[in-house]
């Protein structure tokens, strides 16, 4: 367990709950069970990104709103910005279960840079498996440096978990497409260079395109206040007469829903991660304050419904994970069933998870409702996980779909 | 500058350890990391290759399969290639420093290699003699306890030493072997890239039974235990409390 023993020996230096010396040898915050030793490496080098690079800037970042592209840079010298993009374009090519384990670790100490993270590399995929080879030429080159920042541009003000409903139009006129619409609630806009844009090439056909930051015509709303996630802005996105060359086009027409939707398999298992980091963290710093917090005269740990309250904290932990890990292992062997899965396992950890971090809330009492301790922010920053990159209710649509389809 | 640098593999220290059914020795089972001042060695050895002062850093270890997955662990971090001694001799108590130390002069001369970092010690068996060993065979100079390698404009090393009495600081010529103490530097993490390509580094395999060394324990375990269990105590309310009780049991 070379990995993840240095890294919670790391962890331990600021949050005494991690301790390995023997005095509290088990912490749920990682968990390198049945990993082989490169995944191990590869979580050891997430967790050591997380605590000395998000974990003691996140609270700050949170409060200015602070999107930090500095630090973001410098996770591409780590390989977290071409997880699963393939090497000739400077990836790393690796697997949804090595991702899931990035974005895991990553989000014990920032839930939303995490997740920015995740849609960066969602979008580097998507142009690395549906492009061409001057398009995967042009931009993944700069995106796994983060030198170009990606954003997935699929919801609409109007069109949300019916995104097949969407407006946005991309009319072909010979050598350009011009695009005209309104995507909403769009990660990483207004600071980002590259959108992954879907939009109508004809009454039933959604297409996806290429867009640049510096296009003509693309203009964004303001940054959106917003309960969490706040350090990535979040901005409409607007196209005014754009005019997108035709060589922008990724992959062929009409096939912008396919592209879309296969993107958010692995989207949902990294949402999902970033739920399973966050309520990790706030699991161990619970744990650590029940035993030192006091009232009527004794720890809050020899009370006997917080220590059941405990137990089912970490049963659902290490159930989301499991799902979650699952899932990511059937996207890697492509199975039939994956998408299935993949909400499944959304569903379950997003939901879990967040009840984890409300009951962890509630532990530390007035204090967890202060923004001096972290898990209010952790609870604001696992909330969105519920909604965004499908629902809770949508992922239980499409399970129950697929188990009654004939 | 050809470094060889030890990496051994042992039990993680977040581990309680215990003795096995028999009290012949340690229960291995569990979690195994690099002993972490051959972690310490390993970082040195790289920033020696950064700074262009050495040439190839080759990773040693000594053990059954699973210590290739800590020579592959050091290849992540920067090392050029790894030597794997096979052997399933159990090496935190049958295979002693002495044997260890063969077992390197054995690998520094077919490398021909100009310097050897090794960790002050291991913590299993804690023995801190290997280094010793190694340099007494060799024939070189040997400095250990290292909390700074410097490099003099002769080609020489300026070895800072972690002493009883405070720091020390040595000249040493090359070839020589050098035992790493824990403020020497702080190991990096290996990065995905690095753990990538650490994938298609070599990793040479030498059996231990085909080395004609003898390997035989020169220091026979008799008993491995655990330590006594600390009695509880009485809280005393005073000073004249704590004397009087002090003289009750004769200790004053």
């Amino acid at each position: 367990m070379f990995a993840s023993r240095r890294a919670l020996k790391l962890v331990a230096k600021k949050y005494p709950s991690v301790t390995t010396n023997g005095k509290r040898s088990i912490s749920l915050l990682v968990n390198s069970n049945g990993l082989n030793e490169e995944q191990r490496m590869i979580q050891e080098a997430a967790m050591s990104f997380s605590e000395t690079l998000l974990m003691p800037n996140a609270a700050e970042w949170d409060e200015k709103k602070h999107f930090p592209k500095d630090v973001i840079k410098e996770a591409a010298d780590y390989g977290f910005a071409g997880i699963y993009v393939k090497e000739d374009v400077g990836g790393v090519n690796l697997g949804r279960k090595e991702a899931s384990l990035i974005f895991e670790a990553l989000s014990t100490g920032c839930v939303g840079t995490s997740a920015y993270i995740s849609i960066h590399n969602m979008c580097a995929w998507m142009i690395d498996v549906y492009g061409n080879e001057d398009q995967r030429q042009k931009y993944l080159p700069s995106m796994t440096t983060f030198d170009l920042f990606g954003s997935y541009c699929l919801t609409e003000p109007n069109s949300g978990s019916d995104a097949i409903a969407m407006k946005s139009t991309a009319e072909d006129k010979g050598d350009y497409f011009l695009l005209n619409g309104e995507k909403a609630f769009i990660s990483g806009a207004g600071d980002s260079d590259v959108f992954l844009v879907m939009a109508k090439t004809g009454e039933k056909e959604i297409s996806c395109l290429i867009v640049d930051g510096d296009t003509e015509g693309l203009k964004f709303g303001k940054n959106e206040t917003k309960m969490g996630w706040n350090v990535q802005p979040t901005r409409a996105v607007i196209f005014e007469d754009c005019k997108i060359p035709k060589e922008n086009l990724l992959g062929s027409r009409g096939q912008g829903f396919k592209i879309a939707m296969s993107g958010l398999d692995g989207g949902r298992v990294n949402i999902a991660s970033c739920s399973l980091g966050g309520a990790a963290f706030c699991l161990d710093t619970a744990t650590e304050y029940i035993k030192t917090r006091k009232q009527f005269g004794k720890p809050l740990a020899n009370f006997q419904y917080l220590q059941f309250k405990l137990a089912q904290m970490a049963t659902d932990l290490e159930a989301s994970r499991l799902m979650v890990r699952n899932a990511a292992d059937m996207i890697d062997q492509n199975n039939e069933e994956k998408t299935m899965y993949c909400a499944m396992a959304k569903y379950f950890a997003t939901e879990k998870c967040m009840d984890l971090v409300d009951y962890a809330l509630q532990m530390h009492g007035g204090y967890g409702y202060l923004r001096e301790y972290p898990i209010e922010r952790y609870y604001r920053d696992l909330r969105v996980h519920r909604i965004l990159e499908g629902t809770s209710e949508v992922m239980q649509l499409i399970t129950s779909r697929n188990l009654l389809k004939d | 500058m050809k470094v060889l640098v030890g990496v051994k593999r042992v039990l993680d220290y977040s581990i309680k350890v215990r003795p096995n059914a028999a009290k012949t020795a340690v229960d291995l089972k569990g979690a195994k990391i690099m002993n972490p001042f051959c972690e310490i060695a390993v970082e040195e050895a790289i920033q020696m290759k950064e700074k262009k002062k050495a040439k190839e850093v080759i990773a040693v270890s000594i053990g059954d399969k699973t210590a290739a997955e800590t020579i592959r662990a050091a290849l992540a971090m920067g090392a050029d290639r790894g030597i794997h001694v096979l052997t399933n001799q159990r090496i935190d108590s049958d295979l002693q420093p002495l044997a260890v130390a063969k077992i390197f002069k054995h690998v520094f001369e077919e490398n021909k290699t100009d310097l050897v970092l090794l960790g002050k010690q291991s913590i299993d068996d804690d023995a801190n003699q290997t280094g010793q060993i190694l340099a007494a065979m060799l024939d070189v100079p040997q400095a250990t306890f290292a909390s700074e390698i410097e490099f003099a404009d002769d080609g020489d090393l300026i070895v800072t030493r972690e002493i009883d009495a405070g720091l020390q600081k040595v000249k040493i010529s090359v070839p020589s072997v050098i035992t790493c103490d824990l403020r020497l530097n702080q190991p990096r993490f290996a990065k995905i890239p690095d753990i990538i390509k650490a994938k298609r580094k070599k990793i040479q395999t030498l059996k231990l039974e085909k080395l004609d060394i003898d390997t035989e324990p020169r220091a026979k375990t008799i008993k491995v235990d655990n330590p006594e269990v600390r009695e509880g105590g009485v809280m005393v309310d005073n000073v004249d409390d704590l004397m009087s009780k002090l003289r009750e049991d004769k200790i004053i």
